[in-house]
C-alpha cells in the first residue's frame, strides 16, 4: 500500500515525487489539510473519514487513516451489529457464574472449585474461502490466543463448518484445505478438537462458514485482563516477526461482499505458524505462573493497530510507540503496513519495569521474540513514532470504541409469507413400508446426516490425555481436574435452514439444541457464546433476520438462564446478492462435577429399554427429511418451548447423575431415526422400535420436534427413571429395547446395522476421497 | 525407591504431560527433561514423546536429534537405558540412528487420527515384558508422517532379529470396520507402512519406537476407554525395578 498524499495542493508540482516518499508526520498533516488520502481504498465511508477528520481536528495521517480504517471496519466495531447486540447485555439472566462479561477478549465462568473456564467462538469465513487451508489455520490460531490472553491454558477446540452443496466441484476444493488448515494448525499446537458440526447447503456455496471455538481453564486468581496502566510501564510485543500478510484483513476483506470480477484478495490472508503459536502458549503461562504481566492482548483483526489502541483505552489512555523498534519479517514495509498487518503469532503485554528482565528470560527460554516497543504514558493520547517523528496523536478510545454506529433500516423481507406459506406437510410421505424404509437409508446416507469421519479423523482428539468425550458423542467433554473428576462439556450447534423459515425461533432452536446436547451427556448448562453468520447488512431484509435472530437469543437466553459471554459477527456472507441463510452458530458450556458420571450416546448393553423423552408432532418445516427426500425448504420451523428444554435437561442430568441411564441421544436433524441409527452403529448393537400410541411411524420416524432425546434404561432402573419423569411432568415413552444386530421398526421393517452402516459410512468418503 | 522415568520436552513437544501421567498411573517417578539440559537428573529410564517437535521443520525430528538432551541420551541408550520413543519421538530415534529406517508421508496424504489395533510381535524389550507374543492390543494412532520405510536388507535384518515389536492389525478396535476416516478400505494399515511395521526395537531391546500412542491408553475414563498402553510403562518398571 502507497499512500496517495501526492495531490498535495501546497507543494509545487515538480516536488509529487518526493511528496509521495515523504514520511505523513502529524506535523506534515497539520501542514496538509487537503491532501488527497484513499480513505475509500481502505474501505472506509465518506462520512466516517469527515469523523475522523472532526475527532482529531486536521486530516489524519497517512498511519492514522490505516488504524481508523480497520478499527473501524464492519468487522471490529460491529458498528451495523452493536445496536442489535445490546440485548444481550440487557436481557442477561441474573447468575453469579460469569466472572467475565462480553467485551473482553473472551468471556470467563465460574465452573466451581475454584476453577474459571473461558471460551469463545468466533468466524474465519472470508479468508477460507480465498485460502482455504491457511484461512482455516488461522481461524483456530486467532481464537487460541483470545483464550490464552485472558490467563488460561486452551485445552480443546471445535469447528462448526459450513460448505456449498456436497457434490459441487468447489466444494471438492475448499473442504479438503480447510479441514486439513483446522488439523494442521491444532494438532501441531496440541489442543484436542472434540465436536463441531459440518452441515452442506447449496446456500453456502462460494461463500463457506468456518468458525472456531476454544476452550480455556484456568484459577479464578488467573484471570488477565486487556488493559494498558501505569505510566512507566512497558508495552512488549513477543512471538512472530511482523510481515506484509493479512494487510486489510478485517476491513478489506471480512467487511465487504465478494465481487468475482475484482482483483485477488489472497495478499490479506494470513500466514500461519503453529509451532511458533505453541511456543507461544508456553511462553506466554510460563510468564502468567509468575505474574509478570499488567495487562495482556491478542494480536489479531487489526494487528497493532487494536492492540495499542485496546489495551491503552481500557487503560488510563496514554501510550507511546517506537513503531521502527517492531522486529519485521519485512524490512521494507511501511508504517501503515505495520500497523495493520495481521501477522499471526503475537501478543502485547504491559509489563512493570522491574520485570522486564524476567519476561525477556522466559521469552528467551522459549526462543520467542520480545521487544520493548513502548511504555504507558501519563498523558491521554496514542502516540507512535516512526524513527523519531511522530505519525500518530490520537485518543485511543476514538480508535477502539468511539466507531460509526449505524441503525441500519431493516424490513420483513415480502417473500417471507410465500416461504412460510409453503409448507412441508403437502410434500408426498411414503406410501408404504418399503418407501419408509428406503426414505430411512436415504436419510442416513445423505451428506448431511452421514458419519463426519473423513473430517473428524484427521483432527487429533486425544491430546493433553483429558478427552472424556469427542465427537460423534453430543457434546465433547474434557477433564479439567484429575484428582476431583471435574469437567466441562460444550456443544456447537445452528440450523439455517429453520432460521431462514423464521429467524426468532431459529435463532432459540440453535440454542435449545446446544443446550439438549450439553445436557444429554449428563453436564449442566452455564452460559453460551455466538458466532452470528449473515449475509449483507446492508440489505434491509438481512438486516430484519439478524435483528429478530438476536432477540430472539436474546430472549432464549434469559429464559434458560445462560448468558452470552461474548462470541463473533460475520457479515457480508453473501455474493452478489444471494446471502447465506441466515446462521447463528451457538455454543453452549456445561459443567459436570463428576466425568465418571457422564453419559454416551452408544447403545452397548442388549436389553436396555428404549424411552422417547418429550412430544412429538408432525413438524417437517426445514427438517433433514423434507431436504433429502423433497428439496423442499418452506414452512414453519419446529416450535420452540424453552420451559420444557430445561425440563428436559435436569432430567438427563439427574438421570445421568444417579446412575438411571446408560445412554442419551438428543433428536435434532433427521429425528428419531437419526439418533437410534447413530447410537446403535456407535454401540454396535441393533434395537427393537414400537411406534407408541397416537403416532404414525413416519412421524415417529422423521419428525424433528424439538425439547427431546432418546436414553437408554437399565431394567433395574426403569422404575425409578420413570417415577422421576412423572413426578416432574416430563412425558416419557417406552418405544423399544436394544436388541440383535437390526434396527426394526414393529409391523414395519427391519434394516441390519451392516446395511445401515454402509450408507452412514460411505457417502463421505465417495464424495471427496 | 520408586523408578525415575524421564520425559523431554522439545519446541513442539505435545504429548509430554500426557506421558508424565502416564509414567504416574504406572507408579513410577516422571521427570521433565529440558531439550537444552545435557543432564538427565540420574532417571532410569527415558521417553521421548510425541508433537511436532521444531515444527517438524526440514524433517520430523531432523532437528531435535541435535539437541544437548539427545547427545546424552544417545549415550546412555548406547550403554542399555531404556528408550522408549512415541509418534515424533520415533522419528527422533530415527534421526539419531539408535533406530533404522525412517517415516514417510502416510500413503493417503492425511493426517489419521484412530484407535488403531496392533499386535505386540515380541515381549522381549524393556517395553513389552508385560504383555505375551502375538498379543493384540489397541491404542490411539495420530500422525501424518507416519509411514514406515526402510531398505529391503535392512527390514530383513529387524524381521530375522526379532526386533519388529509391533505391527498394525485387524480393524480399529472402535468397532468402525476399516475405519470410516481417510483410510477407508486400508484395513490394519493405516499408512502404507512397509510390511506393516508399527514399532521396532534396537538390537539389545532397549530402545524401541513406535508411532501409535500408549501414553492416551492409561485409564479407562479418557480417550478410547481403553488401558491398554499402560502395559508400556508397567513392563519398564519391573525391569528397573529387578535390575
Amino acid at each position: 500500500m502507497t499512500l496517495d498524499t501526492g495531490k498535495d495542493t501546497g507543494t509545487a508540482p515538480g516536488d509529487d515525487a518526493a511528496a509521495a516518499k515523504r514520511l505523513d508526520t502529524v506535523e506534515y498533516a497539520e501542514r496538509t489539510p487537503d491532501a488527497g488520502q484513499p480513505w475509500k481504498e481502505l474501505g472506509l465511508k465518506e462520512d466516517e473519514y469527515a469523523r475522523i477528520r472532526e475527532i482529531l481536528g486536521r486530516r489524519p495521517t497517512g498511519a492514522e487513516l490505516a488504524m481508523y480504517s480497520v478499527m473501524w471496519s464492519e468487522h471490529c466495531s460491529y458498528k451495523s451489529s452493536k445496536v442489535h447486540l445490546k440485548q444481550f447485555g440487557e436481557k442477561a439472566p441474573r447468575t453469579d457464574a460469569l466472572l467475565v462479561g462480553i467485551g473482553e477478549n473472551a468471556g470467563v465462568v465460574d465452573v466451581g472449585q475454584g476453577y474459571a473456564v473461558t471460551f469463545k467462538i468466533e468466524s474465519h469465513n472470508h479468508p477460507s474461502y480465498i485460502e482455504p487451508y491457511q484461512g482455516a489455520a488461522t481461524g483456530v490460531g486467532g481464537i487460541v490466543r483470545d483464550i490464552l490472553a485472558m490467563g488460561a491454558r486452551p485445552v480443546a477446540v471445535m469447528d462448526p463448518l459450513r460448505f456449498g452443496a456436497a457434490d459441487h466441484p468447489d466444494t471438492r476444493r475448499v473442504l479438503p484445505g480447510i479441514v486439513a488448515g483446522v488439523g494442521g494448525y491444532g494438532n501441531c499446537l496440541g489442543l484436542p478438537n472434540i465436536g463441531g458440526e459440518v452441515v452442506f447447503d447449496p446456500c453456502y456455496q462460494g461463500n463457506p462458514l468456518v468458525n472456531a471455538l476454544c476452550v480455556g481453564v484456568m484459577k479464578h486468581e488467573d484471570i488477565h485482563l486487556a488493559q494498558a496502566s501505569g505510566p512507566g510501564n512497558k508495552v512488549i510485543l513477543y512471538g512472530a516477526r511482523t510481515g506484509g500478510d493479512g494487510i486489510g484483513g478485517v476491513s478489506v476483506l471480512a467487511s465487504e461482499t465478494f465481487d468475482s470480477t475484482g482483483p485477488s484478495r489472497r495478499p490479506a490472508v494470513q500466514v500461519g505458524d503453529p509451532f511458533q503459536e505453541k511456543l507461544l502458549i508456553e511462553c506466554t503461562l510460563e510468564i502468567f505462573r509468575e505474574q509478570l504481566v499488567a495487562g495482556i492482548q491478542d494480536l489479531g483483526g487489526a494487528g497493532l493497530s487494536c492492540a495499542t489502541s485496546e489495551l491503552a483505552s481500557a487503560g488510563s489512555g496514554g501510550m507511546r510507540v517506537e513503531l521502527d523498534t517492531v522486529p519485521l519479517r519485512d524490512a521494507t514495509l511501511s508504517p501503515e503496513e505495520i500497523l495493520m498487518s495481521e501477522s499471526q503469532e503475537r501478543m502485547c503485554a504491559i509489563v512493570e519495569p522491574g520485570k522486564v528482565d524476567r519476561f525477556m528470560e522466559i521469552c528467551e527460554k522459549w526462543d520467542v521474540i520480545a521487544t520493548v516497543i513502548g511504555e504507558v504514558t501519563d498523558g491521554s493520547q496514542l502516540e507512535i513514532f516512526w524513527h523519531g517523528e511522530r505519525i500518530v496523536d490520537v485518543p485511543p478510545r476514538s480508535v477502539a470504541h468511539d466507531g460509526p454506529t449505524y441503525h441500519r433500516p431493516y424490513a420483513r423481507p415480502e417473500w417471507q409469507d410465500a416461504l412460510q406459506a409453503d409448507s412441508a406437510d403437502k410434500l408426498a410421505r411414503p406410501a408404504n413400508a418399503d418407501e419408509l424404509r428406503a426414505q430411512v437409508l436415504q436419510l442416513v446416507g445423505s451428506p448431511n446426516q452421514a458419519s463426519k469421519a473423513w473430517v473428524t479423523d484427521q483432527y487429533d482428539r486425544f491430546v493433553q490425555g483429558n478427552t472424556v468425550l469427542a465427537q460423534p458423542e453430543d457434546s465433547g467433554m474434557i477433564r479439567i481436574d484429575e484428582d476431583t473428576n471435574l469437567g466441562v462439556a460444550v456443544a456447537t450447534d445452528g440450523n439455517g435452514r429453520f432460521t431462514k423459515l423464521d429467524p426468532y425461533t431459529g435463532a432459540q432452536l440453535a440454542l435449545a439444541e446446544a443446550y439438549r446436547n450439553v445436557a444429554a451427556s449428563g453436564a449442566k448448562p452455564l452460559a453460551i457464546s455466538d458466532c452470528l453468520n449473515f449475509g449483507s447488512p446492508e440489505d434491509p431484509a438481512v438486516m430484519w433476520q439478524f435483528a429478530e435472530a438476536t432477540r430472539g437469543l436474546a430472549d432464549g437466553c434469559l429464559q434458560l438462564g445462560t448468558p452470552v459471554t461474548g462470541g463473533n459477527v460475520s457479515l457480508y456472507n453473501q455474493t452478489g446478492d444471494v446471502a447465506i441463510h441466515p446462521t447463528p452458530v451457538v455454543a453452549v458450556l456445561g459443567v459436570i462435577d463428576d466425568v465418571d458420571r457422564r453419559t454416551p450416546m452408544a447403545f452397548k448393553d442388549e436389553g436396555h429399554l428404549l424411552y422417547l423423552l418429550g412430544d412429538t408432532r408432525a413438524e417437517f418445516g426445514g427438517s433433514a427429511w423434507s431436504q433429502v427426500v423433497h428439496d423442499h425448504l418452506g414452512g414453519l420451523p419446529p416450535a420452540v418451548d424453552l420451559d420444557r428444554e430445561r425440563l428436559l435437561g435436569e432430567i438427563l442430568i439427574s438421570a445421568s447423575r444417579d446412575g438411571m441411564i446408560d445412554a442419551a441421544h438428543d433428536l435434532s436433524d433427521g429425528g428419531l431415526v437419526q439418533a437410534v441409527t447413530e447410537s446403535c452403529l456407535r454401540g454396535g448393537h441393533g434395537a427393537r422400535l414400537v411406534v407408541p400410541d397416537g403416532l404414525d411411524a413416519f412421524t415417529f420416524l422423521f419428525s424433528e420436534s424439538a425439547g427431546r432425546a432418546v436414553v437408554a434404561v437399565p431394567r433395574s432402573e426403569e422404575l425409578r427413571f420413570t417415577d422421576m419423569c412423572g413426578a416432574r411432568g416430563l412425558p416419557a415413552a417406552r418405544i423399544g429395547v436394544v436388541d440383535g444386530e437390526t434396527v426394526e421398526v414393529q409391523g414395519e421393517f427391519g434394516i441390519p446395522l451392516s446395511e445401515l452402516r454402509a450408507a452412514y459410512d460411505g457417502t463421505i468418503p465417495a464424495l471427496l476421497a | 525407591m520408586t523408578a525415575r522415568v524421564g520425559v523431554v520436552t522439545f519446541p513442539g513437544t505435545l504429548d509430554d504431560r500426557d506421558t508424565q501421567r502416564a509414567v504416574r498411573v504406572a507408579g513410577a517417578e516422571a521427570v521433565p527433561l529440558w531439550h537444552r539440559d545435557k543432564d538427565l537428573k540420574q532417571v532410569d529410564a527415558v521417553v521421548l514423546p510425541g508433537g511436532f517437535s521444531y515444527g517438524d521443520y526440514l524433517r520430523a525430528g531432523a532437528i531435535s536429534r541435535f539437541s544437548p538432551v539427545m547427545e546424552t541420551i544417545i549415550e546412555q541408550a548406547k550403554a542399555g537405558m531404556p528408550v522408549l520413543g512415541i509418534c515424533n519421538g520415533f522419528q527422533v530415534l530415527t534421526e539419531t540412528h539408535l533406530l533404522p529406517g525412517a517415516m514417510l508421508r502416510n500413503d493417503n496424504l492425511h493426517f489419521v487420527c484412530r484407535d488403531q489395533k496392533l499386535r505386540v510381535e515380541t515381549s522381549a524389550t524393556a517395553w513389552t515384558a508385560d504383555f505375551t507374543d502375538g498379543q493384540e492390543i489397541s491404542i490411539p494412532l495420530k500422525n501424518i508422517d507416519g509411514r514406515y520405510t526402510a531398505a529391503e536388507r535392512v527390514l530383513d535384518e529387524l524381521e530375522a532379529e526379532g526386533r519388529v515389536v509391533f505391527r498394525y492389525a485387524g480393524p480399529g478396535a472402535d468397532g468402525r470396520a476399516g475405519g470410516a476416516g481417510p483410510t477407508a478400505g486400508g484395513y490394519g494399515n493405516p499408512n502404507g507402512s512397509l510390511r506393516d511395521i508399527a514399532g521396532i526395537s534396537n538390537a539389545a531391546g532397549n530402545v524401541v519406537g513406535l508411532m501409535p500412542h500408549p501414553e492416551h491408553a492409561v485409564e479407562p475414563l479418557i480417550g478410547t476407554g481403553r488401558t491398554d498402553g499402560l502395559g508400556f510403562f508397567t513392563s519398564v518398571l519391573k525391569k528397573l525395578v529387578a535390575a
